[in-house]
């Protein structure tokens, strides 16, 4: 013991760092116990359940069909379908979420009188429960009685009331625009972050160098936002990818399944069709690819300044 | 005017329209929700009605409905206060002792551990739906509001686990050392010093938090089945699929629903800019 005080700094000690140790999974096992007990073992009866040809809730001795599950789920046209679904509402979210994002970022971070206004304005959307902004857009589109129809009609664009969500292709657009609505708020606002972060210097001196606006957008901005704009593109990548409360309150996958993502169609595939095994075959798709996205993410994040990691 | 004035006015018009176009969808919601029933459905509509009508609120927060309409919202509002309160309050103990053993102490596996949390709130509800809905069977916690806040808890910690160790980290741990030498013990200081210190932090992740329990659905969903436990979002969804001909009375609802975290979002914007730097970003 007397060699510590001299020596080396107490935390460098074993024994100190046993007691840290036993300290610290002290400390975590709580959450450990609540995470680990909800999602790991629950993850490891999905990977389970998606070999065996499980049919119902209470089925007590299910066939084990090993990867068949797989198989059927791969040789499947409408799984590919709704991957391609997926991949087409995530890759058009994020074009739409990081471009208006970055906009409405750097119009939120302009000097202006009445700036909490704007922000106050701004955030309320990003706020709405996803349901309630789904139920909302539900009534825009609404054949009936929606203000969509309503607009245009009186604008004179169209003559006719349209029903907006009754065709496959304009209504997973529509599905879209609506989820937009509320989450590029959201990238603004992680961007904006990002943004108050560039020291004043930097703009300063390039206004003294005589740079205009977009010169210095390019010089400054736009490559010392880079790290801030790769995570929350991965994010909302990982977020658009799961997406399915949207899709159930605004359109149930339909219409003409135009809209089943992969989540959806899992979720349909277990819980109405009763087919829990390829449903759990599917939810390990689901799995891997956002496993792939995530090594990126923390990827991304242990090279930005988070020190945690 | 000189230049910097003028492009400060253009830039404050821009404010002013982007924010008022962006806010019509819900504007008009507002409307709809206290517009009579047969006026939403004339055409042409009519924007600004000629009275208003109040019925549906009334409607929603009378327990049982007004004939039958609405009935079951005000027990989906318990249930989700009850739900959110609940889980707020277990992660953000759990997540302090938890995020003090990441920001402060040395240990082996503690990347791999912290990596593991991270990993898991990216990982899709869609996944564990099946088995946790067998498990929760067997608990007889289905229909129940106690399984949802378990459920619920294993999306939240991992978050607000994030947030507050970010934060602890800031809190120099001078400070700390200074008062372990006063004669508190690790926790006491924790106590005394940490948590006083990251306040804004705390504030951040309980917000967070409750946004995660208060817009829960996958969950909620297909884990409830009466109004002893379905929640908000589960009624909305309801409301807008059963009261297909009057949108003011889902409306309504969805706007009641909406009023906790919006009213949140707006006492706490600063929390959100920089929960958002804390690597706080969720849907």
């Amino acid at each position: 013991m007397t060699t510590r005080t001299i020596r080396t700094p107490r935390r460098h000690t074993s024994a100190t760092s046993q007691v840290q140790t036993r300290f610290a999974w002290l400390l975590l096992a709580p959450a450990i116990l609540v995470v680990f007990g909800v999602i790991l073992y629950p993850l490891y009866r999905t990977v389970l359940v998606s070999l065996f040809d499980v049919r119902s809730a209470l089925d007590p001795s299910p066939a084990f069909v090993g990867l068949g599950n797989y198989v059927a789920m791969l040789s499947s046209p409408s799984v590919w379908a709704s991957l391609g679904r997926t991949l087409y509402f995530t890759v058009v979210s994020l074009i739409i979420e990081v471009t208006l994002g970055l906009c409405l970022a750097l119009l939120l971070n302009a000097p202006m009188r009445f700036r909490w206004l704007f922000r106050t304005a701004i955030v309320i959307p990003w706020a709405l429960p996803t349901i309630v902004n789904a139920a909302m857009w539900k009534g825009i589109y609404n054949a009936q009685y929606g203000a969509l129809n309503a607009v245009l009609y009186q604008l004179g664009v169209i003559h006719d009331y349209v029903p907006w969500l009754s065709e496959p292709w304009r209504a997973m657009n529509l599905v879209i625009l609506a989820d937009a609505w509320k989450t590029t708020p959201l990238v603004a606002f992680f961007l904006l972050a990002g943004l108050t972060s560039i020291p004043s210097e930097l703009y300063e001196a390039a206004e003294v160098d005589g740079l205009g606006w977009w010169k210095r957008f390019r010089a400054i901005t736009l490559p010392l936002l880079v790290p801030a704009i790769s995570i929350v593109v991965v994010l909302r990548t990982v977020e658009a990818f799961k997406v399915f409360d949207i899709i159930y309150a605004m359109t149930r996958g339909g219409p003409a399944n135009g809209t089943a993502v992969i989540s959806y169609y899992t979720y349909q595939t277990a819980f109405s069709d009763q087919s829990f095994g390829i449903g759990s075959a599917m939810a390990m798709l689901i799995v891997l690819i956002i496993a792939i996205l995530c090594m990126i993410y923390l990827r991304l994040i242990r090279s930005s300044e988070m020190s945690l990691l | 005017m000189t230049r910097r004035k003028r492009t400060q006015l253009a830039v404050e018009i821009t404010a002013a329209v982007v924010g008022i176009v962006y806010l019509l969808p819900m504007l008009w919601s507002v409307i709809a929700s206290v517009t009579p029933a047969s006026a939403l459905l004339e055409q042409p509509l009519r924007w600004i009605p000629s009275q208003l009508d109040f019925g549906r609120y009334i409607a929603i927060l009378t327990p049982g409905g007004v004939g039958e309409t609405g009935a079951g919202f005000l027990e989906a509002m318990g249930n989700s206060l009850f739900v959110a309160a609940i889980t707020v309050t277990i992660a953000l103990v759990v997540s302090i002792f938890g995020a003090y053993a990441f920001a402060r102490l040395k240990f082996a596996g503690r990347r791999i551990t912290l990596a593991l949390f991270l990993s898991t709130y990216m990982l899709p509800q869609i996944a564990l739906l099946i088995p946790l809905y067998f498990i929760l069977n067997q608990l007889s916690l289905l229909d129940s509001r106690w399984g949802l806040i378990l459920v619920d808890l294993a999306l939240v910690v991992p978050f607000t686990l994030w947030i507050l160790s970010n934060y602890f980290l800031t809190v120099p741990e001078e400070l700390e050392d200074a008062a372990r030498v006063d004669g508190c013990t690790r926790m006491g200081a924790l106590w005394r010093v940490v948590l006083p210190s990251a306040r804004p932090g705390i504030v951040t992740a309980i917000m967070f938090a409750f946004f995660l329990a208060w817009d829960e659905f996958l969950y909620a969903l297909i884990f409830t089945s009466t109004y002893a436990s379905k929640t908000l979002p589960v009624a909305i969804a309801e409301f807008s699929g059963r009261y297909t001909t009057d949108f003011g009375l889902v409306a309504a609802g969805g706007l009641v629903a909406a009023l906790p975290p919006v009213l949140i979002a707006l006492a706490f914007q600063r929390n959100i800019v920089s929960g958002m730097s804390a690597g706080a970003i969720k849907g």
